[in-house]
């Protein structure tokens, strides 16, 4: 399926990513070309076929609820690009 | 140090027993693999080396020999694949979105190694977000193969997205190293550069503090010269851990006690679907041959059909992607890693997205993206399950009839660095053999067995049911030993 | 409902309200759904946070058993059907509070399924609004607008935290019903400990979606206000907000479904413009997860475990202490309030026990603002008055003076009396010395009373309590006025 550059634009906004106008249309014929690979798929008979669900058969185990974590605000925003006090910190938001 | 005996090109077991008994020791192996990094820095496949890291925790482990705590990998020297994140040292994934950043944790699969007794060497060079085959996609710079054609000096490709792993192991900069195989990221690697590259069972490795990639696919394994070693490794690298949900509670057997390589009785598949269109005679030569070697040493040889094989690699890469874009949405520059700031708060999302993921990461992220959105997710997501479903069915059927599979690891040799670069698409069909198992979450083994008509190194891949890995291992073994592999890469460690 | 009431009145004519809720309710636990890290209120920014939560390269969730539990209890106390097999997604999309760029929650296999809640009105009747589903969630974190001229500051204390998304059919006609259903809901939560109801705190959060039809019409197009934090706040949102709807519509335009939010100074509601964008959300498995699954044979056991549900409750209290109906259910509503009434009428009329608590008591927190939980008078302590009242150590006019000061200082009943020399004189012979000094002052009086002017019988009684500063026996004061005034 070939895309049009308008829906590129538009994945390229929900996935936030910044493409410039001169990289639309190689992007465009790339993702065309991965797509239209990918949809040999539609000629697989799936039936009934379940979708896969966990790789490797086995149940999800649980834990107990004990707080075994935290007091490590230093360590949670010392990679962080900007930081006040123990706060993380982007440009404002209007809600 | 035995002053005549170089330490650079033993293998872990011989560093072992060496260690073991008192020829060398853990600060020897360590200052040697200090220096052969240096002696082949051209390959570029570090991105960090950490000599004073080495040498401290070479210097502990012979301490700890001295009081007769010897763990199963005591004193060994080891690269890690920067997708591990390794406690107050740069931890990269080789992207620029993640330049600079340093963990406060250790994976869990190195924390297992540390606690074996092993020593690292170092960062060991990727495809960004281990997305790619050719080690061309790192922030870092590209990896260069050992290996060199005949007749012509030109790089060639590692491999990828372990490359820097591979490439390491294979000039003798380290006897083993970490890698993680997403859907041949091990194996692939491990052919182009003549060494052991084993991928387990889903769920054998703890993934808790590896940078994810595609989630149910990725998984760690060991790099190595040889089947032992990665035996060795393995069974440090493996268990359950209960910080990872997707962790498997199954004791972990002793891999090394399983390598008799007794192949009488055992019934090896053969996929008439591997044979693809257009495989060069030399893989299709190499493979028959492998066959023989395995029947003459007592197997016997089956036919077997997995009819899915040619959409696994569209079923994975509409899977991968999916499960990638949304791995990669906290690389926001909000928490850690790059950011180029704006006064616009959507506006530097996209800035530091753009400028932080290299051009294959966002082809990725943009087909995982799309193939999850509205009205399509039915039409590609879901049906990449269902045919997955189908894909690991196939092998469940052909484990009925035998014991292992059979394949090549590659569809061709090394191609040069720079090649196939322009189409996405036929980067992607490298990994035509190492996804199906992938998909499968089976374990499969790459095992060096002979040279193309241009000298490069050529893989022979195993699959085995899942847990199955000392089934693997013992094959292996027997193929290794038929292969009798000695060739060595053109560049390798000097000798100190 | 009476007709007239049951729908607003436009310029145009009549119009239906629609209304269905989202309650976010924070589940009861020790720790995060995916994180060790802890959920109590009001920690030093990012300190309850693990590296999971923080969504540091290469963290995996694992999922808190008790979580499970709770909201299974949840869905059973709703009658709700539980799905043995449910399934965590991914609901992708960026906000700075929400740091894997993900929420984990639950989408199209959701742990618990269809239930109802019964909803009781004050005009006595009750509604049946049906449970569409419930699922587990992560909380965000907290972004903080107000620290900064131009910065957000993000806290992920809450980040991780477990949430039951209670989700409504849109049953409900009136802001009266919704707000019913969301105090019974939080009654029932608290019955069986799986949310505090804490909506100041933010432990309990609507998102409600509002829109109006004519009678008989299909529904019409809908808008949501996100993030109401009281009863008293919902109720004005839905009553803004149809209002709103049905102005723009006989002023000929027409609603846009959009996400809104209520500004509870300005009494109205505002387009929410972080959620302008059309989101596409691409939930999918989260595949660091396996489907959860549970045994049919537990479920079954937690359901034998529950208990007693407030409407079990109210039935019983009407039965077993011959309450009203509605006394009943005022008493319920909390469960800490209903034990408050089971130990104080323990051993006591049961009815004096309720109006205690239903007339004085209640009365009192409401107009202090105080919780019962917090408050300095306990079951034993009222007991202990109603007691004296019993015993004729205290007049019942008295016993309002002593519960106004226990309840402010938390002293005993006793004590107060003592202190204040309250206690109910019943000595005849200190109370014949009064009566003595009111007739005589007042001959006048006695003679009116002996000519027949019986009613002058309560100025008597009266005055002797004036004098005892009210703390006469008014039995004995009787009795004794009576055989006096006979002579």
């Amino acid at each position: 399926m070939a895309l049009k550059k308008e829906i590129v634009a538009q994945i390229a906004k929900l996935a936030r990513l910044e493409v410039d106008e001169s990289d639309l249309d190689l992007m465009c014929s790339e993702l065309s070309q991965i797509l239209a690979w990918v949809e040999q798929l539609e000629e697989v008979d799936i039936g009934s076929v379940p979708p896969m669900t966990s790789v490797i058969e086995m149940d999800l185990k649980f834990r107990e609820d004990v707080v075994t974590d935290g007091n490590q605000a230093d360590d949670v925003i010392a990679n962080a690009p900007e930081r006040d006090h123990h706060f993380f910190v982007v440009p404002k938001v209007i809600e | 140090m035995a002053a005549e005996e170089s330490l650079i090109g033993l293998s872990i077991a011989e560093m072992r027993d060496g260690m073991r008994l008192g020829e060398f020791t853990a600060v020897d192996l360590a200052e040697a693999h200090i220096a052969a990094a240096e002696s082949v820095r051209e390959l570029g496949a570090y991105i960090l080396e950490t000599p004073e890291r080495a040498l401290e925790m070479a210097a502990a482990s012979d301490a700890r020999r001295s009081k007769n705590q010897i763990g199963t990998l005591e004193g060994i020297p080891l690269a890690i694949k920067d997708l591990f994140c390794t406690k107050g040292v740069g931890t990269t994934a080789a992207s620029r979105i993640l330049d600079g950043f340093v963990p406060s944790y250790e994976s869990s699969v190195t924390t297992n190694l540390w606690r074996a007794g092993a020593v690292m060497t170092g960062k060991a060079n990727m495809d960004e977000f281990a997305m790619g085959s050719s080690n061309m996609t790192s922030y870092f710079g590209h990896v260069q193969n050992p290996w060199r054609r005949v007749g012509d000096n030109q790089p060639v490709t590692p491999g990828g997205s372990s490359g820097g792993s591979a490439a390491l192991v294979a000039a003798n900069v380290v006897p083993g190293a970490t890698g993680t195989d997403t859907g041949g990221s091990i194996r692939q690697p491990a052919a182009f550069c003549g060494v052991v590259g084993m991928k387990p069972t889903y769920g054998r490795c703890s993934r808790w503090g590896i940078i994810a990639f595609a989630s149910s696919l990725d998984q760690a394994g060991p790099v190595t010269r040889t089947v032992r070693d990665a035996a060795i490794l393995l069974r440090a690298m493996a268990g359950h851990d209960a910080k990872d949900s997707t962790s498997v509670d199954v004791a972990v057997p002793d891999y090394e006690a399983e390598l008799s390589g007794d192949m009488r009785g055992l019934r090896v598949g053969i996929p008439k679907e591997y044979r693809v269109d257009g495989m060069p005679s030399e893989i299709e030569e190499l493979w028959l041959e492998g066959a023989d070697w395995l029947r003459r040493s007592g197997a016997e040889i089956i036919d077997i059909s997995l009819p899915h094989t040619q959409y696994a690699l569209p079923t994975y890469y509409i899977i991968a992607p999916a499960e990638a874009s949304s791995n990669l949405a906290r690389y926001d520059g909000v928490k850690y890693g790059l950011r180029i700031a704006d006064d616009d708060l959507q506006v530097q999302y996209e800035k530091t997205r753009g400028a932080g993921f290299g051009a294959e990461v966002k082809r990725r992220i943009m087909i995982g993206t799309y193939v999850l959105s509205a009205g399509y997710y039915d039409a590609y997501y879901l049906r990449a399950q269902r045919v997955r479903s189908l894909i690991a069915d196939d092998f469940n059927q052909a484990f009925e009839k035998v014991d292992v599979i059979l394949t090549p690891t590659t569809p061709h040799q090394a191609f040069l660095l720079g090649e196939k670069l322009e189409d996405p698409v036929a980067m992607y069909l490298n990994d035509v053999f190492t996804v199906p198992s992938s998909l499968a979450g089976l374990p499969a083994i790459s095992v060096p067995s002979g040279l193309s008509d241009n000298s490069l190194p050529l893989g022979l891949q195993l699959i085995a049911p899942a847990f199955r890995e000392p089934t693997l291992f013992s094959v292996a073994t027997s193929l290794e030993s038929c292969a009798g592999f000695v060739s060595r890469p053109t560049i390798v460690a000097k000798k100190t | 409902m009476k007709e007239s009431q049951r729908y607003l009145q436009g310029n145009t004519g009549n119009w239906e309200l629609v209304v269905g809720l989202e309650v976010h309710a924070q589940v009861i636990s020790d720790a995060k759904l995916f994180s060790g890290a802890a959920t109590a209120f009001g920690a030093p920014p990012n300190t309850q946070v693990s590296l999971v939560d923080a969504a540091m390269p290469g963290m995996l969730p694992v999922i808190n058993r008790q979580c499970i539990y709770q909201v299974v209890r949840t869905g059973l106390a709703l009658g709700a059907e539980v799905n043995l097999e449910s399934v965590f997604d991914r609901k992708n999309y960026f906000y700075p509070d929400l740091p894997q760029g993900y929420q984990i929650s639950q989408y199209a296999k959701p742990i618990v399924g269809k239930g109802e809640i019964i909803v009781d009105l004050e005009d006595g009747t009750s509604r049946r609004i049906a449970i569409t589903r419930i699922h587990l969630e992560q909380d965000a974190g907290k972004s903080l607008h107000d620290q900064h001229p131009t910065k957000t500051f993000v806290d992920l204390n809450r980040s991780g935290v477990a949430l039951m998304e209670i989700v409504s059919e849109p049953d409900m006609r009136s802001a009266e019903e919704a707000g019913a259903y969301v105090r019974k809901l939080r009654s029932i939560l608290r019955h069986i400990k799986t949310c505090d109801g804490n909506m100041e705190q933010g432990s309990m959060r609507c998102d409600v979606n509002v829109s109006v039809r004519r009678p008989g019409e299909p529904y019409g197009t809908r808008c949501e206000i996100k993030n109401l934090n009281s009863v008293r706040f919902l109720m004005r949102a839905i009553q803004c907000e149809s209002a709103r709807q049905i102005e723009v519509i006989e002023n000929g335009g027409r609603v846009i479904q959009e996400t809104r939010l209520f500004d509870p100074d300005r009494v109205e509601t505002r387009l929410m413009r972080s959620k302008e964008e059309a989101h596409d959300y691409r939930y999918f498995p989260d595949p660091d997860l396996l489907p959860v699954r549970l045994e049919a044979e537990w479920v079954a056991q937690l359901k034998a475990e529950l208990p007693e549900l407030p409407n079990e409750k109210r039935a019983r209290f009407v039965q077993q202490y011959g309450l009203t109906l509605a006394d009943a259910g005022v008493l319920v509503a909390e469960p800490d309030r209903a034990d408050f009434f089971e130990s104080l009428a323990e051993g006591r009329d049961p009815k004096h026990a309720a109006n205690w608590v239903v007339g004085e008591l209640l009365g009192k927190l409401n107009k202090t603002g105080v919780e019962l939980f917090s408050a300095k008078i306990s079951a034993i302590q009222l007991g202990e008055l109603i007691d004296l009242i019993h015993d004729d150590k205290i007049s019942g006019r008295i016993a309002k003076q002593v519960f106004d000061e226990m309840f402010e200082t938390g002293k005993d009943a006793v004590r107060i009396v003592e202190e204040r020399g309250l206690a109910q004189v019943s000595d005849e012979g200190e109370l014949d010395q009064h009566i003595d000094q009111i007739l005589n002052s007042n001959s006048d009086k006695v003679a009116e009373y002996k000519a027949g002017k019986e009613k002058l019988f309560g100025f008597f009684v009266g005055q002797v309590m004036k004098a005892t500063n009210g703390k006469a026996n008014p039995k004995l004061v009787n009795r004794l006025l009576r055989g006096r005034l006979s002579n």
